[in-house]
């Protein structure tokens, strides 16, 4: 039995019913796209196709098209990498982390944070083949038999561990995704075969009746739900399995994330250039991508939920604690900053004190400070109720803070790399619109991908919601306060 | 109307629509004498699979069999590549250092772990793309749950369980229905 708590506020506002589960999310699949939909896609499609070219302009005449240079190997490309990746981690620590921390308000974001990580993963994925120049040679980072040896791969390297933790995150992130959705898409699908069952065409159906009965049939979507719907018949011994299946991915999940982008920071911590080879990455990182990503969901939601009306399911409560972890994991990267300047001073090392002023106050200053006011300030504003209930400001901060953490990956590889340890070798780097088009062909492709998702999949758990609905919804929250006044 | 044969079995659907009524029901049906086939629902139930009776899942023993050998595969890929095929130097330490072995042999735990235990669910439920549901209630995945009743397997006869199924709490008269 779930417990009541007469204290938080309801999860599910507005009266529902089970039902009125069902019908808010289906019908945003099953009906025609809204013309809001055909603008938003259609723009992500014009991203994608606009990256597209600068992609095939990248594959064709090589990666010398970007602003990189022999000092600074790496800029745009792990930036983004870096960012995309660090973005996907909050999607899994929806999932999986507040699964086993047994947070009933995970239900209704869940299925669109953990959307938004394979599609996040995908796209800090394509960033790796792409600066891999010669990507059709990707295949020599995994260790494969070959004709060179076989040459192995370097096991000692971060960069091999990376192939394995981004591939292991993406195959996983996608199968929990997958499980958590075939219960709702049997939902989907028995809609649709009961408009089937219920509009039989028959021999004796005059032409008005079997057009109006053709009208009301979706055969279309019983055929290509019932397929990924796996059969599925939510019996309560498949009921039980899927819980543990679950809560077992969710256990793995979690140490995955913080192993993923601890692998990642990693790329940068074994080397031996200030401002890089520090052990506060591991956590610092962790904390960064987290900070990120929840940033990312509440961009992504408090959008979603007022296009679809789903402001029942996504209440005011679930951005509260959304933005009351953007504050906290904000605070921890604030903090982080802070320790990694004062120690760079306390270090006594001149070429890591150097590191720092040279971010404060050389060519890349304008970088530091941007990512100091959207990273430090921005989240504090969070203390204040007001600001963190208010749809506008959370929709502002949200942007802001993705911004600042762009910014603190670009000012973590370029100003490091741009002046290390021999003078002589120190440059600027400057983006081409290579390095451009390339981002944006991420940001066409996350699009494209998560507006597919919207309109043809359910956005919210149903399966979830619905589980939770007796607990926490307005009737269950006044029955416990009654009982808790007596 | 499909016609019995021993190829068919017949089940009693009765049709509930709250969960602490079915929870009670299936209580009480067994008190009663019935022996429950399942109970079909749009969410997870806790703990009605053992008031049923089913046995516990072995899922997560599986679980763990995957992750060991996801462990075991890595941490022998790793040192046959790095110490006994090739091994080489590089920049200037051990051609094998176990702390090295962690990050990959981890990942490949998670990775086996996790698609090993989703295939064992897939195949113990025979679940897979494309598979043919039978669904007692369509509305089962909607709002409503289904108590199923296994004909074949008691005493009772269809008019005895549907009184037992209806004083428990069905919303609806139980129908009979053929697999």
């Amino acid at each position: 039995m779930q417990v009541t708590s007469a204290i938080r506020e309801p999860l599910v506002t507005g009266g529902k019913t089970m039902h009125d589960i069902t019908e808010d999310i289906c019908k945003r699949v099953e009906e025609k796209p809204s013309m809001s939909w055909l603008i938003a896609f259609g723009f992500s499609v014009v991203l994608f196709i606009i990256g597209c070219l600068s992609l095939a302009s990248t594959w064709w005449y090589g990666i010398g098209v970007w602003g990189l240079n022999k000092t600074v190997g790496w800029a745009w490309d792990i930036t983004n990498f870096v960012w995309w990746v660090g973005i996907g981690h909050a999607g899994t620590l929806i999932s999986a982390v507040l699964l086993l921390f047994r947070q009933k308000w995970r239900t209704s974001i869940n299925r669109a944070a953990e959307a938004m990580t394979i599609f996040a993963v995908l796209c800090a994925g394509s960033f790796i083949l792409m600066h891999m120049g010669r990507t059709w040679l990707a295949h020599w980072a995994l260790p494969l038999p070959n004709t060179y040896g076989s040459l192995w791969v370097n096991f000692h390297s971060p960069l091999v561990w990376d192939v394995f933790a981004i591939s292991t995150y993406l195959t996983v992130s996608t199968v929990f995704w997958y499980v958590g959705l075939i219960p709702d898409l049997a939902t989907i699908r028995d809609r649709a075969k009961l408009t089937l069952e219920q509009n039989p065409l028959l021999a004796t159906d005059t032409p008005a009746e079997r057009a109006e009965k053709k009208k009301n049939r979706r055969p279309i979507a019983a055929f290509a739900y019932g397929i990924l719907a796996f059969g599925w018949e939510g019996g309560s011994k498949v009921w039980a399995r899927y819980e543990y299946v679950a809560l077992i991915l969710a256990g793995l999940s979690t140490p995955l994330v913080l192993s993923v982008h601890t692998i990642v920071s990693m790329d940068f911590a074994t080397s031996v250039i200030p401002g890089w080879h520090t052990t506060i990455f591991p956590p610092y990182f962790v904390a960064g991508a987290i900070f990120s990503g929840f940033a990312m969901v509440l961009t992504l939601m408090l959008v979603t939920r007022v296009v679809y009306k789903l402001e029942d399911y996504i209440t005011m409560e679930h951005i509260d604690l959304m933005n009351k972890i953007v504050m906290l994991t904000g605070s921890i990267v604030g903090v982080a900053y802070i320790t990694e300047f004062f120690i760079a001073w306390y270090s006594g090392v001149e070429a890591e004190s150097y590191a720092f002023l040279n971010r404060m106050f050389g060519p890349y200053w304008w970088s530091y400070w941007a990512m100091m006011t959207c990273n430090v300030i921005s989240p504090q504003l969070f203390w204040f109720k007001s600001i963190r209930r208010n749809l506008i400001w959370s929709f502002v901060l949200s942007v802001v803070v993705n911004i600042g953490m762009w910014f603190e990956r670009f000012v973590i590889i370029v100003t490091s790399l741009h002046r290390d340890y021999i003078p002589s070798s120190w440059t600027y780097f400057r983006p081409t619109i290579y390095d451009v088009g390339d981002y944006i062909f991420s940001f066409g492709l996350f699009f494209v991908c998560f507006f597919l998702f919207a309109k043809y999949l359910p956005v919210i758990n149903m399966a979830e919601v619905k589980t939770v609905l007796n607990s926490s919804d307005e009737q269950a929250k006044k029955l416990a306060e009654e009982k808790l006044k007596h | 109307m499909a016609t019995h044969t021993s190829d068919t079995k017949k089940y009693l659907v009765g049709i509930y629509d709250h969960e602490e009524t079915v929870v009670n029901a299936v209580k009480k049906v067994q008190n009663d004498g019935v022996k429950i086939d399942e109970v079909y629902s749009p969410h997870p139930i806790h703990h009605i699979d053992v008031y049923i009776g089913h046995p516990r899942t072995k899922i997560p023993i599986a679980a763990f069999m995957f992750g060991a050998t996801g462990t075991l595969l890595a941490i022998t890929m790793i040192t046959f590549m790095m110490k006994i095929d090739w091994p080489m130097i590089i920049g200037g330490k051990n051609a094998l250092y176990p702390p090295t072995m962690v990050p990959v042999s981890f990942e490949a735990t998670v990775l086996i772990a996790a698609l090993g235990m989703v295939a064992t669910f897939l195949l113990s439920n025979t679940m897979g793309p494309g598979k043919t549901e039978f669904m007692f209630d369509r509305r089962t995945t909607d709002d409503k749950y289904a108590l199923v009743v296994d004909l074949d397997k008691n005493t009772k006869n269809v008019e005895e369980i549907q009184a037992i199924l209806e004083k428990h709490g069905a919303s609806e008269a139980p129908k009979v229905v053929e697999r």
